[in-house]
């Protein structure tokens, strides 16, 4: 008997359940009823609340990056360049590459998500420094005022790596104002980070041992590590351009003595393990959602908790296959080349461990679970892909084309915004105590995966017949896979719009949820929908593994007799 | 997955101290988490100074020469005492957290005090040093001049690099103290308003633990900057 009873779901009337399985009414008085106004929100230190401030905020941040990308793909569909000039198109690329980067794709997961369920997951009332969770807010939303500010004074063109000396020398726009946003930013990335690497270590409830958190805490827990020991040091960097900008210090300026290549050794430092800041998160969600409609515990569960923490370690020793072509020594070369190998390793773990779970599971297929398979097909692509990129002597052939484009584009929007959707759709019922249509969000979820593809793939095959990244206009035999991905990204919009358009209805018109609608194991379901303020009317007590499903199913199929 | 038990480990008066914050279950525990967390942010701090630290490193392998002779025109009498006044600092910022720990109000007060005006003689030596650069134009940007380091061409512009990572290196430090010198004058405050006691000085300790960094970082900044090709 393995009938999933999800949100939405029609079909035969369910068995009645047994009197000791029905659930106390939800409590009156919950986080989001428990006080109104905006002074209710803007000066809360409820991590509850707080995820919802950061979900407005990269919401905004994610619809506004992505008009750049509808700006950029309409250029696109046509061979010459006759939308905007060349200079607007540099600017347009940068942009979105700014804010999607730094102000959603890092963000989105941790800061909404890790921030609303790992005080759930582990039992805590709240995370260990809820007036620093609330500053951090405050800071992302400063970080983002600055980058709003250098938009509509013009923007910035040196694309998001900020590469020197073009950066801090040749660049007439407004680099200082689009440095000093992602500075600031980054300290609420940094306070989030420490928040919860003190929160896993202090506050997990009695009998949660670290082999019984839940994947998506260690995952949060690697992710934090990046955050603590990584973005301090792109902070020096990027302040450090500003200076050169402002005062010629000369650090980066060639003819001052200075070289241009310790900034992309820097700024490579954080942002390649920025890479893996985005997609451990999504690893964590796609681990819950897998294991919840298999009906099983995490295959290897052990494994690949330590394979976040490998992606974390090793992610930080392969910042140099971003400059193979950059002078960098041949022999750093193949050191960093055998490194990205070893760091596709654990990655691998964790996606044979999703397919091994699937395995003689219970499978169904509602939105999440739609979610984490697309999540597994595009990861793998993208992460094959990189092993590619990884080769010293094919990276030559497709760097800086759209061969590298559709790499990341398949790591971060096929894997970490679908991991980001399919943790949104899994958790909105305990987010906001609402089910959201089931086949509207169903829907949403084919066309995203089948607009992802449209848009992405042809991007493979451009860039390995050496169509280069970052230009407006291109030959006349690359029309038709420009076209097929500007279509693409037609479709994907609207597949994001979608569960914007549904998910908003659902929390004002959606059934009510009931505390555990999946059912899916974790104390996050163990209490009700919406939470209380304090996420438990009682502290609880963890006597069991993460994942649990077997013993459940057994102990249903014991009561039928 | 759980069963429920009530809560109340914590000793009653605990629970019942002002200074506990709701999602803990006792001072202690609270404490703990403070410190972890004042770690933590240590290390993002050892980071954030890391990439200038990197910097200076590939250049004073790359313009050693450069570096020697640029170093020299620091003043290293003044860097000395520097040196001395942060140490001995740290030692009163210690003895203030010793003093807060046994609950000497009027002690706890005089130690940071002293470790206020410490700081302040630090920063204000620092300014003295600055100025004197400025007055001799070894200042990066247009009008820098290395003719008083005897180093022409490729060598004047590294020494302008070594005097770039001068003032970044030792800017960053002394920003560190602009913010460490007003967050003591508030503990001073508090504790003069009988806000610390045994149990509670949290803060006072955290802020220590800050300050001992902001101090360590010098003990590198000092020999990286001022001692270089001493022996020579």
């Amino acid at each position: 008997m393995t009938t999933q009873i999800g949100p939405g779901e029609s079909g035969p009337p369910r068995p009645p359940v047994p009197p000791a399985l029905t659930e106390p009414p939800p409590p009156r008085v919950n986080y989001l009823n428990v006080a109104y106004g905006v002074k209710s929100w803007l000066l809360t230190t409820d991590h509850k609340r707080i995820a919802l401030l950061y979900l407005a905020g990269v919401t905004l941040m994610f619809f506004l990056g992505g008009s750049f990308a509808v700006l950029i793909r309409l250029e696109l569909v046509t061979p010459a360049g006759d939308l905007v000039q060349s200079e607007t198109y540099n600017k347009l690329f940068t942009m979105h590459g700014i804010i999607m980067v730094f102000f959603f794709l890092i963000p989105s997961i941790p800061a909404v998500l890790g921030n609303f369920l790992i005080p759930l997951m582990i039992g805590a009332r709240d995370l260990a420094f809820p007036r620093l969770n609330l500053a951090s807010w405050y800071i992302y939303m400063i970080g983002a005022a600055f980058t709003i500010y250098t938009l509509v004074s013009g923007g910035v063109d040196t694309g998001w790596t900020f590469y020197t000396p073009y950066s801090t020398t040749y660049s007439n726009t407004h680099v200082i104002a689009a440095g000093l946003g992602i500075f600031i930013t980054g300290f609420s990335s940094i306070l989030t980070g420490l928040n919860f690497i003190v929160t896993i270590h202090r506050m997990r409830a009695p009998g949660l041992t670290w082999f019984r958190l839940p994947l998506f805490v260690w995952a949060h827990y690697a992710t934090s590590l990046i955050f603590v020991l990584g973005t301090p040091v792109i902070a020096i960097t990027l302040l450090t351009v500003v200076l050169e900008r402002a005062l010629h210090l000369g650090i980066y300026d060639p003819r001052l003595g200075g070289d241009p290549v310790l900034f992309q050794h820097l700024f490579w430092f954080y942002s390649h393990p920025a890479v893996y800041i985005m997609i451990l998160p999504a690893m964590g969600v796609i681990s819950e959602v897998v294991a919840c409609f298999s009906r099983k515990r995490i295959f290897g569960y052990e494994v690949v908790a330590m394979s976040s923490l490998a992606i974390a370690v090793i992610g930080f020793f392969v910042w140099g296959h971003h400059m193979f072509i950059s002078g960098q020594s041949t022999y750093a070369g193949l050191v960093f080349s055998l490194l990205s190998f070893l760091v596709a390793i654990p990655s691998a773990i964790k996606v044979f461990n999703w397919t091994a779970t699937l395995y003689k599971g219970s499978v169904s297929y509602d939105t999440p679970m739609l979610y984490a398979i697309g999540f597994v097909g595009l990861f793998t692509i993208g992460g094959l892909t990189g092993i590619f990129l990884a080769a010293l002597g094919l990276d030559v052939h497709v760097t800086d084309t759209y061969f590298v484009v559709a790499h990341f584009h398949y790591i971060m929007v096929g894997g970490a915004i679908m991991g980001y959707l399919g943790g949104i759709h899994f958790w909105w019922p305990k987010i906001t105590g609402r089910l959201y249509p089931e086949m509207w969000a169903r829907v949403a979820a084919v066309i995203v995966f089948a607009g992802f593809n449209l848009t992405f793939f042809p991007q493979f095959i451009l860039g390995y017949l050496g169509m280069p990244r970052r230009y407006h206009a291109y030959p006349e035999e690359f029309q038709v896979l420009n076209v097929m991905s500007s279509a693409g990204a037609s479709i994907l919009g609207l597949g994001y719009l979608l569960p914007m358009i549904y998910l908003l209805w659902s929390m004002r018109y959606g059934p009510r949820a009931s505390a555990n609608p999946w059912p899916a194991k974790g104390l996050e379901w163990q209490t009700a929908s919406p939470p209380i303020t304090e996420n438990f009317e009682r502290q609880p007590v963890v006597t069991e593994e993460a994942y649990a499903y077997a013993s459940e199913e057994e102990a249903r199929v014991v009561e039928r007799g | 997955m759980s069963s429920v038990a009530d809560t109340a480990h914590a000793p009653e008066a605990d629970r019942h101290h002002p200074d506990l914050v709701h999602h803990f279950e006792s001072l202690p525990a609270q404490k703990e988490a403070a410190t972890l967390g004042m770690w933590v942010f240590l290390v993002t701090e050892v980071m954030f100074f890391g990439g200038l630290f990197l910097a200076y490193t590939m250049y004073r392998n790359l313009y050693f020469h450069a570096f020697v002779q640029s170093s020299r025109h620091l003043n290293l009498t003044l860097g000395a005492v520097n040196t001395a006044v942060l140490i001995c600092s740290s030692l009163t910022m210690a003895m203030g957290v010793h003093s807060s720990a046994l609950g000497r109000r009027r002690a706890t007060v005089a130690w940071l005090l002293l470790t206020v005006a410490l700081g302040s003689v630090f920063l204000g030596i620092k300014a003295v040093e600055y100025k004197d650069k400025f007055d001799h134009h070894l200042v990066p940007g247009e009008r820098f001049q290395a003719e008083e380091l005897h180093l022409e061409g490729d060598e004047a512009r590294q020494a302008q690099i070594f005097y770039a990572l001068y003032f970044a290196m030792t800017g960053l430090h002394a920003t560190h103290m602009v913010i460490g010198v007003p967050i003591i004058l508030i503990l001073a405050w508090m504790a003069h308003r009988g806000r610390f006691s045994p149990e509670y000085h949290t803060p006072v300790e955290m802020t220590g633990l800050y300050w001992h960094f902001v101090d360590i970082i010098w003990i590198f900044l000092f020999p990286l900057l001022y001692l270089i090709g001493r022996h020579h």
